[in-house]
């Protein structure tokens, strides 16, 4: 059985802010609570999950006029899984960032639906405060660690 | 030096399975034996029928409204109130060994702390505190942790995986290949949930549950004062008890439950009573919740089956049984027995049959909402022994630990310290009990409010996915203590059902708001 989760969360700054940071696949475990590693190489990444888990996932769209970004998690216990990450605006400093998941099994899908909510919430925090890894990292003031770049 | 507090609790236990309830199946003399010595409650009543809320309620104090952890799946926030926090702060000792469940255990990312303490080999980790305070998480300074398999990262998982591993392929896979509760059957009859297990005894999670109490108590001095909440897995399915003990409860010679109508016809008149979703789940056309496997259709259970499954539930209670009887055996060794109160409970019930059903979900009746209940004072407060009818909640624990510690109750806790007796009971205004569901997942809701008052129970259903907002139940339990005859819509009932709708609503909690997220299915 498949599912479909969706999450979204309004953030007081620029839709182009947001995106600045969402369009970085290198850059995800500096927002996502429970991914503690992430490695790009070409069109895959590879996540470490705090429970030491690893996954492969597709990097499928990287869509900066749609602001559109959509990764398939490969392999594991999923027999089917596709994210989209949408990031809209509502005024010149204010956007929605749009999270969805859909999966099979549809556990993973509720799962997924739960650490999206808190990826979004922690995302918001660092674009509204100005502070966090994440924005660090796009802003050039810190680098990611060497270990998890 | 005070009282010390020994709290346990099983997971999933209905009311009528210990000897002193009438439990005819299984032996437990351990528990007998402290209901005979001190309080045993009649109408125990959980604030909600499945384990995170309902914990969540037994740590708190509070209703799921107020805590808000409204289903299975949404974490208890982790800077909620706690009596481990307070009995802590009062300079108490704290430990919770076994199963805790205030956070999901489907926990992939790791984000909950309960699923890394044993990764980090700690006992507990710096948590912020209601008050805006840091101590130890939730109150307890000491964590060793277990649930129903030897799966996953909690400390008994990681005893059995890196000291025997040959064992874990033993136990019953709780989870199928979709991660859903798994469906397969097993033992003699095919019953779900079903299997015998060759682990030896002494590496099943119960004996080690109270061998690791055992061992924290033992490295506490003398005259300190602690609070241990020691929560056994069981008798919570897997039905997978140690092979080596099934010889203790023969299933050819248990008979049907009186909850279990054997006459199919008679069993879905009685379904069909009820509102929709109890027959729509029973016929395998609607799963409402992910609390039983979703592969299984009820209809097709068995005679042979119910007493399967009851006959692996009084085994795996009698080695709960013992294990208590070893544990307040290691408390008397050390001169404590005289200062210990001893409370012992479940989170909620098990349809166990009951109108041809097994596991748990919306279904508002005793089998899961009766649960036993014995709080044994400690010797040295000389409580006469008693038997309380009134009804009480999982919402009063909280309270009575903390008046048995001698601390003020909190504000924020919305039960009452148990009563003592029935003339306790009155005098204190113990005379209603609110028990809530709310389930949104796979595409389903249901919503349901319960109260319980004046030997009647009362259950108003939310619009949701197969429910308008007007269905009910209604049921006397004097004259039908089964719940197979609804009374919601027999006119003589009015009146009746009138004023306790109207007392529910009136005594209904504010739903916390926002409402929290839904991180897990479990």
């Amino acid at each position: 059985m498949r599912a479909s989760q969706r999450r979204h969360r309004v953030i007081d700054v620029s839709a182009d802010r947001a995106w600045a940071v969402i369009s970085r696949p290198e850059l995800l475990h500096l927002w996502f609570p429970g991914i503690v590693g992430c490695t790009v190489e070409g069109s895959t990444r590879t996540i470490t999950t705090g429970m030491g888990l690893q996954l492969a996932e597709d990097l499928l769209t990287n869509d900066p006029l749609q602001r559109r970004f959509q990764y398939r998690i490969a392999g594991g216990v999923f027999r089917e899984h596709l994210a989209s990450i949408d990031v809209l605006p509502l005024a010149d400093d204010r956007c929605v960032v749009v999270y969805a998941s859909d999966a099979d099994p549809a556990t993973m899908a509720i799962i997924l639906g739960g650490a999206m909510e808190g990826a979004l919430a922690e995302l918001a925090r660092q674009l509204e405060s100005g502070e966090g890894p994440a924005v660090e990292a796009v802003d050039g003031t810190t680098h990611p660690r060497p270990e998890e770049a | 030096m005070g009282r010390k507090i020994l709290f346990v609790t099983t997971d999933q236990q209905r009311y009528d399975t210990l000897g002193c309830n009438g439990g005819i199946v299984g032996r437990t003399p351990v528990i007998d034996g402290l209901a005979a010595a001190g309080i045993r409650y009649e109408r125990a009543v959980p604030q909600s029928v499945v384990c995170m809320p309902s914990r969540s309620t037994m740590l708190t104090g509070q209703h799921p409204s107020t805590h808000g952890v409204w289903m299975n799946g949404v974490a208890l926030p982790v800077d909620a109130p706690s009596v481990a926090a307070e009995l802590h702060r009062a300079g108490y000792r704290t430990a919770l060994v076994g199963k805790p469940h205030f956070e999901p255990f489907l926990d992939p990312f790791g984000r909950f702390t309960e699923n890394r303490l044993a990764r980090d080999g700690v006992p507990t980790v710096p948590s912020p505190w209601h008050d805006g305070s840091v101590g130890p998480h939730r109150g307890f300074e000491h964590y060793e942790l277990a649930t129903h398999s030897p799966m996953g990262g909690l400390h008994y998982a990681r005893f059995i995986q890196s000291q025997h591993p040959e064992a874990a392929a033993g136990f019953y896979a709780v989870l199928d290949r979709d991660l859903e509760v798994n469906a397969e059957g097993g033992g003699d009859t095919g019953a779900p949930q079903v299997k015998d297990n060759p682990v030896p005894r002494e590496l099943y999670h119960t004996d080690w549950v109270a061998d690791r109490t055992i061992a924290w108590l033992d490295g506490l001095d003398d005259d300190e004062d602690w609070f241990v909440w020691m929560s056994f897995p069981d008798p919570h399915h897997p039905w997978d008890p140690p092979a080596s003990e099934l010889g203790r409860v023969d299933w050819r010679e248990v008979p049907l439950p009186p909850g279990y109508p054997a006459d199919r016809a008679e069993r879905e008149r009685i379904l069909d009573a009820k509102p929709r979703h109890w027959r729509l789940w029973y016929d395998g056309t609607l799963v409402s919740n992910y609390e039983a496997p979703t592969q299984w259709v009820p209809a097709t259970l068995t005679d042979d089956q119910v007493r399967e499954v009851w006959a692996r539930n009084a085994v795996e209670l009698e080695l709960i049984d013992e294990a208590v009887g070893r544990v307040l055996g290691a408390i008397a060794a050390r001169g404590w027995a005289d200062d210990v109160d001893v409370v012992f409970t479940t989170d909620h019930g098990e349809l166990q049959g009951d109108f041809g059903l097994l596991f748990k979900g919306p279904y508002h009746v005793d089998a899961l909402m009766r649960l036993p209940l014995i709080w044994r004072p400690a010797p040295s407060a000389a409580v006469d022994p008693a038997v309380v009818t009134a009804p009480v909640g999982l919402v009063d624990l909280a309270p009575t630990f903390c008046r048995i510690a001698g601390l003020p109750e909190p504000e924020w806790m919305e039960g009452q310290a148990l009563p003592v007796d029935d003339a306790d009971a009155e005098a204190r205004g113990f005379e209603a009990v609110l028990t809530e569901w709310d389930s949104e997942v796979l595409g389903v809701e249901v919503h349901v409010r319960t109260i319980t008052r004046d030997g009647w129970v009362c259950t108003t259903y939310g619009p949701g996915t197969v429910h308008d907002g007007t269905e009910g139940e209604l049921y006397d339990l004097a004259d039908d203590p089964l719940q197979q005859v609804n009374r919601w819509d027999d006119p003589a009932c009015a009146a009746i059902r009138d004023d306790l709708v109207a007392d529910l609503r009136a005594r209904q909690r504010p739903p916390r708001t926002p409402r929290l997220p839904l991180d897990a299915p479990v």
